[in-house]
């Protein structure tokens, strides 16, 4: 990309960012709930919650509360937790690293669930594996991620004993035990993404083994390991990383219902907690945060697709 | 060894779209049933028959308050296909204009609609949901509503790449030179030509709209008790997984088998 | 081609092995040199580590724990000293006069001084910010040190509560020297605080220094179980030793390694109606609604009939104040509940919305068997599932609503703790209730002088809010506490509190 395009690409980034946030702050004075009243809880009466209000700043006019809030913001202070009194910026890097490990290891189990299977049905097309894999496909894909969530620890939790349902153990305490630990909640993410991940690989693999330029190669008398590996999936992959790379986006901020089921203390799980706590230095840090990373997915994703698309490549 | 298309294929494909149709087909039925008549009233108690088990009285037997599970699958799964239908036709509708606007002209007016959609795909559908709940009140259709917008950008990304893949085409160039107007361009001479690529978006969108309503009734916003619904069945059954496990069973399954029949009816279609 | 296929096949295979061999090992707990328990709580306590500022229930119930006022409760009801060892009431009720306990030592060793209680006391009782922290305090006049081990404090009115609103953890002691006390936890219970992690758990350890009877384990870990859901697979899978409210489904799918002690949550379940709003503000409306409500059914139904059925605002652990023939004065009677609505002006009935908070899933469920229970005098009930925080301003705070469905607590050893809110010029009288006759009933009951007259006035208060049916009252909710076998010494309190430093461990 040229100085031009990374200049664009960036003033673009913080636009998105700006209308992220300012949405995020408008519906904090549109849903019900009050923080103060969050934080009085049932001692709260009228004047309580008008002085604390003051306290808080809460009844300054709204365009010079998002202002400030975007000044300290700017200036690396994320502010501090209404609720829990410790600050943001602690929070976050306390929980990022639980949110972040699990995303990779749910992709890590996307790609080598679904690239040699994938691979495998195109090239056994029609036999009676391709048919299994696609029935079994099907079957996980129709699967919501929660009920996976329910069965996986039924299956290898309660029945096989494989992990202790529940026995999620910080990773300053004892790394491999969390990533153990992990490991199934991220089963339950990267099934139903491995599932369509094995679909479109397959039909875009099959696809273009019918373009001429796969049968002009096989007529050059080349093998079908030297077509497949060094035509075929080149092209095949273009599609199916423009999907990861939406899954890897989709992972990471859909991580809450699955955070829930397995009770881990990850990010989707604080930014639940503190939307329903009213707790809006939080949810405003952390789904900024979470906005910034979908975007540089996206991002790279752009560049690997130029990458691997030499037609795109030479249109920019 | 060759990698190449069999006539294997066709066969998989009109089996694909058979085995679609006869299981959508029977879900359908069972919900048109359950709209005119269910075995019992679903929401009637019964103390005596809490977590009755399978039998000929009860075929997928009574939950926690001596309800018939079956009544309750039968109403719920008509709740959440129609959450499921609006939320889509929601989110295609809007995504399609979208989509078709920002992939037609380009420029500066995609590069706002793409940013805006961006920001909208970063902003937790959650949130999005409690705001709209917070605006109208809670219920069913503030979730479709919320569900609608979320799906919007996604759709929209979808059809914005096919309008660009297909502005430049020949088809679309001599329409021009035939002196047709933008927008019947648009939506005449491109839209039909995306056809495809949206409705396997929309069958896509379809399961993940019967998801989300699953996971959002997770989470206790969705439809409120004692409205029946698969995904508020599914959570709620989930304390009971031991001592009733039916109760997670049957509405798992019946909502595994809709996800199914959409989705294989879907390819069916569209590979004929 | 397909060695290569295998190749990948095998890695697969391998890693896979490798991974879930790894998660099999880490599922053991950690050594267990020191004694400890883990114990699940259901929601993280969000909130201040000061406890004179804590306000969830989840919150203070631990922090009993961790701070200790003047006085302390026991198990049974009696105020113990604690901070104080010893106290002394004047004649006219207005002057107590306390001891401070000697050598007694905060967790950070420092040992308390009458500054200290001072300090706490005038932090509870300031009013700057419109309401004093601890509401009953408002009536505190002065604290005076009288010398280095003897503090005063002088009332503004005599206060048959005030001793017992002295014994909560909101009147906490703490060290005037605490310059951050939203987070840092000193306090001079039988456990100190150690660390937290925000949704994942709060960790105690034992104080060597306690004055009084040390705890028996050394570590307490608080487990944020947020998926109440799958406590059976937690306790069951062995990640938690102890859950204190496990719904009677729950229990029942627990295994052998478990026990599960029976007490009451100790606190008011009721459809709380909004008296000021239409229809709920005719007595006979609700009346009605309270004899078309089968309270056995809904224990039944909601708990497989554990529980104690109320008929007012008043639980069976407040032993003196509570009546149980209120229970039977509304026995269902459809009839008699069409006759009521008839007379009001509703023949046909009416449809009115009853907001409950979706995390509590026995209010959701009480909701759902009255809601049917209704449909029997034509009442349609449309249950409105909203959060805890919507429900705090909503309900609590604007009294924007129809009918709710909650318990309500007790945060003292008093009867006012429960019976002050229905008065008409209560500030938490989230209901609207307004009775000429109760508010001279409650005001005797303030005023009385003898223990006996005193209690008869909150009877009569009881009596009242029945009468007028002010809530249609339901139950006290069974407490079920799932302890796995390895531990013993569960205790149940009068109040919403648990003791962690009875706890100890069963010798094999």
């Amino acid at each position: 990309m040229r100085g031009k395009t990374i200049l664009k690409k960036t003033v673009s980034t913080i636009i998105t960012l700006l209308v992220v946030s300012f949405l995020v702050f408008l519906s904090f004075s549109v849903i019900p709930g009050d923080p103060a009243v969050s934080q009085l809880g049932t001692n709260a009466t009228p004047e309580r919650v008008e002085a604390l209000r003051e306290e808080m700043g809460l009844n300054r006019p709204f365009f010079l509360r998002f202002g400030e809030w975007l000044l300290s913001f700017a200036g690396g202070d994320m502010g501090i937790s209404y609720s829990y009194k410790i600050p943001v910026k602690e929070m976050i890097l306390d929980k990022l690293p639980i949110t972040f490990t699990m995303t990779v290891m749910a992709f890590i189990l996307v790609v080598i669930i679904s690239v040699p299977v994938g691979i495998y049905a195109a090239k056994h097309q029609g036999g009676r594996t391709d048919r299994a894999v696609i029935t079994i496909n099907q079957v996980f894909m129709a699967v919501p991620p929660f009920f996976a969530g329910i069965l996986i620890t039924v299956l290898f939790g309660v029945v096989l004993k494989l992990f202790t349902p529940g026995g999620y153990v910080s990773y300053t305490k004892n790394f491999w035990g969390f990533v153990g630990y992990l490991f199934f909640p991220a089963l339950a993410i990267a099934l139903p993404k491995a599932a369509m991940t094995v679909k479109l690989l397959r039909s875009s693999l099959l696809e273009q083994a019918e373009l001429d330029y796969t049968r002009t190669a096989y007529s050059r008398g080349n093998t079908t390991r030297d077509v497949l590996y060094r035509h075929v999936l080149q092209n095949a992959m273009i599609p199916v990383i423009t999907f990861l790379g939406m899954a890897l986006a989709d992972i990471f901020t859909g991580s809450i219902i699955i955070e829930q089921v397995f009770n881990i203390p990850g990010l989707g799980r604080i930014l639940l907690t503190s939307i329903s706590n009213r707790d809006y230095p939080v949810v405003m840090a952390i789904i900024v945060c979470l906005a910034f990373a979908v975007i540089v997915i996206n991002l790279l994703v752009d560049v690997i697709y130029r990458f691997a698309d030499p037609r795109i490549r030479n249109e920019d | 060894m060759k990698i190449k298309r069999e006539p294997m294929k066709r066969i998989s494909k009109n089996s694909n779209f058979i085995a679609g149709a006869v299981l959508t087909g029977l879900i359908l039925l069972f919900i048109i049933i359950g709209c005119i008549h269910t075995p019992y009233d679903p929401e009637a108690m019964d103390g005596a028959g809490r977590f009755a088990g399978i039998s000929w009285r009860h075929p997928m037997g009574c939950d926690n308050f001596g309800r018939d599970i079956l009544s309750r699958v039968m109403t719920g799964a008509g709740t959440t296909l129609g959450v499921a239908f609006a939320t889509v036709a929601i989110g295609a509708f809007f995504g399609v204009i979208w989509g078709a606007f920002a992939g037609y002209y380009g420029g500066l007016l995609d590069e706002i609609f793409m940013r805006a959609a961006d920001a909208m795909l970063a902003f937790p559908s959650i949130l999005l949901a409690l705001m709209i709940i917070g605006l109208f009140g809670p219920g069913k259709y503030n979730v479709i509503l919320a569900l609608g917008i979320a799906f919007v950008p996604s759709f929209a990304r979808i059809v914005r790449s096919e309008f660009i893949r297909c502005k430049n085409m020949d088809y679309v160039r001599s329409a021009r030179l035939m002196g047709a107007g933008n927008l019947r361009i648009m939506f005449v001479h491109i839209l039909p030509n995306a056809f495809p690529v949206i409705l396997s978006s929309v069958l896509i969108g379809f399961n993940n709209a019967v998801l989300a309503e699953a996971g959002m009734n997770y989470l206790g916003i969705g439809v409120m008790p004692p409205d029946a619904s698969l995904g508020r069945m599914l959570s709620e059954a989930q304390t009971y997984i031991f001592s009733a496990p039916g109760y997670a069973i049957f509405p798992g399954i019946v909502l595994i088998l809709m996800i199914l029949g959409f989705s294989l009816l879907g390819e069916g279609v569209r590979d004929n | 081609m397909k060695r290569k296929g295998m190749k990948l096949l095998l890695s697969i295979v391998v890693l896979t092995t490798l991974t879930i061999a790894l998660s099999a090992c880490s599922g053991d707990k950690q050594g267990e040199d020191s004694s400890q328990i883990t114990i699940g709580i259901p929601q993280d306590m969000e909130d201040s580590l000061d406890p004179n500022k804590a306000v969830a229930a989840g919150t203070k119930e631990v922090y009993f724990n961790m701070f200790e006022g003047l006085l302390k409760p026991d198990s049974d009801g009696n105020l113990n000293p604690a901070v104080a060892s010893d106290y002394k009431i004047s004649d006219d009720r207005l002057t107590y006069t306390f001891t401070l306990r000697d050598g007694i030592r905060f967790h950070d060793g420092t040992t308390v001084t009458v500054e200290d209680i001072k300090f706490s006391i005038d932090k509870c009782a300031d009013a700057s910010n419109g309401d004093p922290l601890v509401p009953a305090f408002s009536n505190v006049e002065s604290v005076n040190i009288v010398d280095e081990s003897t503090v005063e404090i002088v009332l503004k009115s005599a206060d048959a509560d005030f001793l017992a609103n002295l014994a909560t953890v909101d009147a906490a002691i703490t060290p005037a020297s605490n310059n951050d006390p939203d987070q840092t936890a000193i306090g001079t219970g039988p456990y100190k605080f150690v660390s937290r992690s925000p949704q994942e758990n709060f960790i105690l350890e034992k104080f060597d220094d306690y004055w009084g009877e040390p705890a028996k384990i050394e570590q307490v870990i608080l487990k944020v179980c947020a998926n109440t859901d799958s406590i059976v697979m937690d306790l069951n899978g062995g990640s938690v030793d102890m859950f204190a409210r496990v719904t009677p489904a729950q229990a029942g799918q627990l295994n052998g390694q478990f026990e599960v002690l029976e007490g009451t949550m100790n606190l008011v379940q009721a459809m709380y109606l909004n008296n000021a709003a239409a229809p709920f503000d005719d007595v006979r409306v609700r009346q009605a609604l309270c004899y078309a409500v089968d309270k056995e059914e809904i224990l039944l139904m909601v708990s497989d009939g554990k529980g104690t059925q109320i008929g007012s605002s008043m639980f069976p652990a407040f032993g003196k104040y509570y009546m149980p023939e209120l229970n039977d004065v509304y026995k269902k009677d459809i009839e008699k509940a069409k006759e009521l609505l008839a007379d009001a002006g509703y023949p046909d009935g009416f449809s009115f919305t009853v907001k409950v908070p979706s995390n509590y899933t026995q209010h959701v469920d009480t909701a759902q068997v009255l809601a049917e229970q209704l449909k029997a005098i034509n009442v349609d009930a449309q249950i409105e599932l909203i959060e805890w925080d919507s429900w705090l301003s909503d309900v609590y705070a604007d009294r924007n609503y129809e009918a709710t469905v909650v318990g309500v607590d007790a945060a003292s050893l008093t009867a006012s703790a429960l019976l002050m809110r229905f008065t008409s010029t209560a500030g938490n009288n989230f209901i609207n209730f307004n009775s000429p006759a109760y508010d001279t009933a409650f005001a005797n009951a303030q005023a009385a002088l003898e223990e006996a007259d005193q209690t008869e006035y909150y009877k009569e208060c009881e009596r009242v809010l029945t009468e007028e049916a002010a809530n249609v009252y339901i139950q006290d909710i069974a407490e079920l506490v799932a302890l796995n076998k390895k531990y013993a010494g569960y205790e149940f309190y009068p109040l919403y509190v648990q003791d962690f430093s009875k706890l100890y461990i069963v010798e094999e």
